[in-house]
Parts: structure tokens; C-alpha cells; sequence
């Protein structure tokens, strides 16, 4: 009778809850990302598998035939990143600010117009734009040549000056809903006697956005540009369905997610090469890694919270 | 309209599968030619069919660019179709090599190719065969008639002439005088570099002596073809730079553009899409009186999955696809392909008429980066895309693209180091 209390009952609830998310999560993301780890460490010869330590990772950084479109592809990343960084994310607080001020009309009109695009696949915006630009079905030619700027009009995907930067903000517009919704929700969560004590400080209007609501969104946009971060480094869908896995004119718009996928899985003439795919793929799982890590350790942990 | 085709490609696969009757041996074909597709379907199937009762065909074509990749993937899993469409040269022999595509020299279809048809598919020794070689398709240009006959200009048959041509087309203002864009890459290298480059380095002459390390491509034949391309920006439409393939295919069926480079594949599509009348020349000879060289590449080939449990009937189907019924079928379906089999075909379309005539006034030769030399890193194929694409524009000086291409493809072949 005694022992039952000496003896913790196994709690095997625990277990069968979390049975269905860790096994559906280690078949189909922890698996492959240790496999494909695993992957870059070996190369194939004469149709034999064979180890090789890091010599992919000395060929990818020591050779330049590989390490120029690797240097290419990853400060192409970067301008992504900062494009999205620049643009997307001011402009989603803007429009956050905007919808959550209570005199607007058509408010969640606006928010759901502006959140569409979130939800549309990436091959239907890379064709959309790609017709939108286009200098010879396009609308865009059309509708400068209208307000008498046809001279601004370039051929933008097809310059290597310009498409990088094109495709960033096609992007942009895609996925400014994103960091709107976030936050809007945030903005809604700040109580409203704070706001109204600041009132009767005499903070209105665009101070009382600088100086209450902007610090107590700040985790919120920590979490967007983290968010932005991965999501950029991890991109590829858009280049690929808008220039091709050549990611064309002369590798401007090529990215780590392009680079990979040509080397993993070939292209036109070009065999494909799972062992040196494997390694671009864990160098790019690397960067991720440090930049969260960055993030969590060196931002988030100072960050300072408010309890309401 | 390639979208709709692949949709469509998508739902018939998924109809066809749900018929198939149990008893039959059902043969799966891979392939890229989406296409094709209504092709197979309403002719090639039913006589092949019809013929041998109790095989059934499948064909499931996947998107060209991701061909390569689908079906290795398939491969590897195991979940690869019975009958295999080949590419030509290093992508099949890979296969080959990796066991996934079974040895056919012995098959009885095969005594209807010449070597020179059989090349893209043997081993470098020329001992195994391993695909059927099934088509071929020829460079030139199109053009435009109604166009040509406006602005009042002949074909051209020179350099000089052709350019002349291009500047009258120019200048007369209503015409686009060539449709052709940068954004995709490939057209530049392979309906520019590729199609006009034979006329240089002397057809197969200069590509075997290219791939035996005798020439460099920084000789004069090699790099001419670039000085021609270098000219070609300045008649291109504006904003060629982001012209894509469809665009351009869409602009000169429009009837916007005069001339055309491309190749033969185009033939059956366009016929349904222009409401001109469409002509087409060979590329353009230096000098009045040289011998012309055309790129007359081969490009399909089909063979079959070494792992089939159907082998008897791949191998029936293989047999048939060498015989000249199916490459009368196949030529007449598809004009602008044609069969590679010795076995005598009459062709009914008078364009790809034009174009397999000069199978007999000019010497053919096939892509020059093609065989052997694309198989390392930097890749020749993709480097030359990118060259062709770089003088074009006026961003790189054809001695330099030349210049730069030699010297990735030294820096892996042993026979130009």
C-alpha cells in the first residue's frame, strides 16, 4: 500500500501526445536535414559512394570555379535580405499604424486586399509580374508612357543592374501583408488606458506612435525580421518560376536556392550532383543557424518587455 | 498556352491510369515533350496499339526544363516508367552507367541507323547502344514571307547579304527584323551561337577537332560565330533583354517580327498559330560559294528502364519505334522532327520539306558543346549560354567570351590543356 506513493506513476500520456508531432516532424524535417548533412560529407566515384570528409566543403570555398558563384549567390542573398528589410518592413508598421486607427473606414477591407497576394503561389506572381513588366505584352510600358515617364521604362528583368532589385520588391509586395498582420495584432494588444494616460500627458498623434506604441511593438518586429531572415535565405520559388534555375541575366538574380538546386539537381547539360547540392544546402543551413542564433542570443535576450 | 498543355498532360495522365485494364502488360513512357502529347495519343498509341493487342502505352510527359531531374529522382526511387525518352550524349550515358537504362544493341530495329544517328546514344567506344535514336532537329532560320515580300527582300544567302536584309527591315520600321530575347538564355546559344557557328568552324571538322583538343575556342572559327552575334543586338526588338522564349515564339506568329532563328522543332506549332505564309533558310555562308554547314542535332531518343518487369513488350515497342512505320507516322505528326532511321519517309509539309533538303546541299553536323566537352565544371553548355547571351547584350567582347570559355574548359579537359 505504501509503495504506490514511493513510485512516480509513468505519465504515458505525455508520450502519446507528443507521439504524432515529433514522429511526423522527424520523418520529414529532422531525417532529412541530418541526411542531407550527413550527404555532403561523401562524393560518388565510379557509381560508389565514398567518404570524403570536408573536401566538398574545400572545393566549394577553395575553388574558385565554385566559390565565385557561392560569394555571387550569397551577397545576391544579402540585397534580398536588406531590400526586404528596407521596404517590406516599414512599409507593413506603416500600414499596421494606418488600419489600426479607429477613424479609418473600410479597415478590413483594406486588410484582407492587402494580405491576398500572401496567399497566392509564388509561380502565379513570378508569371503575373513577368507580364506586368514585360517590355512587349506589359502594362507597365503602357501606364508610364501615360503619365509621360516612358523614359523611365527599362526592361527590368532582363538588366543585370535591376533585376536582383526587381524581384526583392515583387517579393515585397507578396509578403507585406505578413509582417502588417503581426503588427496590427500587436498594436491591438496594447491596452488602451496607456494610451489614454499618455493623452492626458498631451501625447497624441504621431508621438504617441514613436514613443508608446513603436517600443511596445519592438518584439514584434524582432520576431518579423527574424522571420524575414530565415524566409530570405531559405528563398528560391520566386527566382526560379520569374528567371529560370540560371537565375538569369548573368547570374544576377542568382541565389543560394537557385545555386543549390542547379548543383543538386542538374541542369540542361549539367548533371546533378547530390554530394556538392548537399553542401551548399548545409552551408546555407549554416548561415540560417548563425543568423538565429545572432538574433536570439545577441537581440532577444536584451530585449525589454512590458507586462500589462 | 505550355501551362494549359501541362494541365491538361496532368489530368489525362490521371484519366488514363484509372481505365487501365488489369490483364493487359501497360508500357509508361517518360518523357519531356509535353507537347507531344495529343500526338501520342491520337496517332502514335492507337496504331502501335492496334497492331499489338494486349500492350497497352501510357505516355506521361513532365515539363522540359524539369525533365532530367523528375526522372532521376524516379529512377533512384524506383518508381521510373518502362520506356525511357532519351537526351542525347552525357544525361542518357549517366544513366547508362548507373544501370538505369538497359543495354539494346541487339535489338533488330537498330540495323535502321546509320553510326553518325546512333552517336548521341552509345558509349564513347561506340560498343553499346543503349536508346533508339528516335529524332533530329535542324537549325535555321524562319521567316516571315508576307514580311519579306513588303519590304521587298530576297533570302539571303551571305553574311552580307543577311545583314543587309536586317537592315532594310529595320529601317523600312514596321517590322521587328528578328524575334529573339536574352531572358531565357538558351535561344541565344543554341538558335545563335549553335546555328550559325557550323558555317565557321566547318561543321563536323571543327567540332571533332574542338572535342580532340586540335582546336581551341579562341581560334578565329570559334570566336567569328560571336563577332556575327555581337551585331545581332542592334536588330532585336526593344527590350529584348527581357524577351522570353514565348514571347518571342508569340511575336513572330503575331506576324510582328520578320525573321526568326530557331530550328525545326517549331514547324508543327507555328503552322496552327501564323496566318502568313512562312518560309525558311539555312544560315548564311561567309562568302558567296562556300559549302554551307548545318546543325542538324540529334535530340530524341528512347530507351528503356533496365528495372521494367515488362521487358518483352518494351522491347517490341523499342523494335517498332525503329521501323519506317513509325517514322512516317512520326515525321508527318510532328513535321519539323525528323526521323533519323534510313528507312525512306515522305514528308507532307512543305516547310519541314524545306528543312530536310538541306540535309542534301549542306554537310550536318551537331551542337558543338553537346558530346564530351559539357560533362565537367565549369559546364561548356551553360558557360556558352551565358557568353552568347553576355555579347549579344555588348557586355563581354567576343575574344573575351572566347577567351573565357577556353579557359574553363582547360581547366577540366585533358586534351585542351
Amino acid at each position: 500500500m505504501s509503495d504506490q506513493h514511493t513510485r512516480p506513476k509513468t505519465r504515458w500520456h505525455i508520450a502519446v501526445f507528443l507521439a504524432p508531432a515529433v514522429l511526423v516532424y522527424t520523418a520529414v524535417m529532422i531525417y532529412p536535414l541530418f541526411n542531407t548533412l550527413r550527404l555532403s560529407l561523401f562524393t560518388e566515384v565510379d557509381q560508389a559512394r565514398v567518404f570524403v570528409g570536408l573536401q566538398n566543403f574545400r572545393t566549394l570555398f577553395g575553388d574558385a570555379v565554385w566559390s565565385d558563384q557561392f560569394w555571387n549567390a550569397l551577397g545576391n542573398n544579402f540585397w534580398f535580405f536588406v531590400i526586404h528589410m528596407l521596404v517590406q518592413n516599414p512599409i507593413g508598421i506603416a500600414l499596421a499604424a494606418i488600419l489600426s486607427h479607429p477613424k479609418l473606414r473600410f479597415a478590413s477591407f483594406y486588410r484582407s486586399a492587402i494580405f491576398i497576394p500572401t496567399i497566392l503561389s509564388f509561380v502565379i506572381v513570378g508569371f503575373a509580374w513577368k507580364l506586368i513588366l514585360s517590355p512587349i505584352w506589359g502594362i507597365a510600358p503602357g501606364m508610364l508612357d501615360a503619365v509621360g515617364l516612358k523614359s523611365l521604362y527599362a526592361p527590368w528583368l532582363g538588366k543585370e543592374e535591376y533585376a536582383l532589385t526587381t524581384l526583392s520588391l515583387v517579393s515585397v509586395w507578396q509578403f507585406v501583408g505578413i509582417p502588417m498582420m503581426l503588427i496590427y495584432a500587436a498594436l491591438l494588444s496594447i491596452p488602451d488606458e496607456i494610451l489614454e494616460a499618455a493623452e492626458v500627458e498631451g501625447i497624441t498623434g504621431l508621438s504617441a506612435f514613436w514613443k508608446i506604441k513603436l517600443p511596445l511593438i519592438l518584439p514584434s518586429i524582432g520576431i518579423i525580421s527574424i522571420l524575414t531572415f530565415v524566409a530570405n535565405f531559405n528563398a528560391f520559388d520566386l527566382i526560379y518560376a520569374a528567371q529560370g534555375a540560371l537565375a538569369g541575366p548573368d547570374f544576377s538574380t542568382d541565389i543560394l536556392g537557385t545555386f543549390m538546386y542547379r548543383t543538386f539537381f542538374g541542369f540542361q547539360l549539367q548533371l546533378g550532383d547530390p554530394h556538392m547540392g548537399s553542401t551548399i544546402a548545409s552551408a546555407m543551413f549554416v548561415i540560417i543557424l548563425i543568423g538565429v542564433c545572432l538574433y536570439l542570443f545577441g537581440i532577444q535576450s536584451r530585449m525589454r518587455r512590458y507586462q500589462f | 498556352m505550355k501551362k494549359s498543355t501541362i494541365i491538361a498532360a496532368m489530368l489525362t495522365t490521371t484519366v488514363l491510369s484509372g481505365t487501365a485494364v488489369a490483364e493487359d502488360v501497360t508500357l509508361t513512357i517518360e518523357s519531356w515533350r509535353n507537347d507531344d502529347l495529343a500526338i501520342w495519343q491520337d496517332k502514335i498509341i492507337p496504331a502501335f496499339e492496334a497492331e499489338h493487342p494486349g500492350i497497352k502505352l501510357k505516355f506521361t510527359p513532365s515539363a522540359p526544363a524539369e525533365y532530367n531531374a523528375v526522372l532521376n529522382s524516379k529512377l533512384d526511387a524506383g518508381s521510373a516508367g518502362d520506356i525511357i525518352t532519351c537526351r542525347p550524349f552525357d544525361a542518357s550515358l549517366a544513366l547508362f552507367e548507373a544501370g538505369h537504362l538497359a543495354d539494346i544493341s541487339d535489338l533488330e530495329g537498330m540495323a535502321n541507323f546509320s553510326p553518325v544517328a546512333k552517336s548521341g546514344w552509345s558509349t564513347d567506344d561506340a560498343s553499346v547502344q543503349y536508346c533508339v535514336p528516335m529524332a533530329s532537329v535542324i537549325h535555321g532560320f524562319i521567316y516571315n514571307k508576307d514580311a519579306f515580300a513588303e519590304v521587298g527582300v530576297e533570302v539571303p544567302t551571305t553574311e552580307a547579304e543577311f545583314f543587309a536584309v536586317l537592315e532594310k527591315i529595320k529601317e523600312d520600321g514596321n517590322y521587328i527584323p528578328m524575334a529573339m530575347g536574352t531572358n531565357d538564355q538558351w535561344e541565344a546559344a543554341t538558335m545563335g551561337y549553335n546555328n550559325i557557328g557550323p558555317n565557321y568552324w566547318k561543321g563536323e571538322e571543327g567540332r571533332l577537332a574542338l572535342i580532340a583538343g586540335d582546336q581551341k575556342l579562341t581560334d578565329e572559327a570559334w570566336v567569328a560565330p560571336y563577332r556575327q552575334l555581337a551585331k545581332w543586338g542592334a536588330y532585336l526588338g526593344d527590350g529584348y533583354e527581357a524577351q522570353t522564349y514565348p514571347d518571342s515564339q508569340n511575336i513572330f506568329t503575331l506576324g510582328r517580327a520578320a525573321i526568326y532563328p530557331t530550328g525545326s522543332w517549331e514547324i508543327s506549332g507555328f503552322n496552327g498559330l501564323a496566318d502568313f505564309e512562312m518560309g525558311a533558310f539555312y544560315p548564311p555562308v561567309q562568302n558567296a560559294g562556300d559549302t554551307c554547314y548545318i546543325s542538324d542535332h540529334t535530340d530524341i531518343g528512347i530507351g528503356m528502364n533496365a528495372a521494367t518487369p515488362n521487358a518483352d513488350a518494351a522491347k517490341t515497342f523499342l523494335n517498332w519505334v525503329g521501323s519506317s512505320e513509325f517514322a512516317t507516322i512520326f515525321a508527318n505528326a510532328l513535321p519539323g522532327f525528323f526521323p533519323l532511321s534510313s528507312a525512306p519517309v515522305e514528308l507532307d509539309d512543305p516547310l519541314a520539306q524545306e528543312f530536310i533538303s538541306w540535309r542534301g546541299k549542306c554537310e550536318s553536323s551537331i551542337r558543338s558543346t553537346y558530346q564530351i566537352l559539357s560533362r565537367g565544371t565549369p559546364n561548356l553548355e551553360n558557360e556558352t549560354w551565358n557568353a552568347s547571351v553576355a555579347v549579344i547584350k555588348g557586355e563581354e567582347s567576343p575574344e573575351d567570351a572566347g577567351k573565357r570559355l577556353q579557359e574553363g574548359l582547360a581547366s577540366w579537359y585533358a586534351p585542351q590543356q
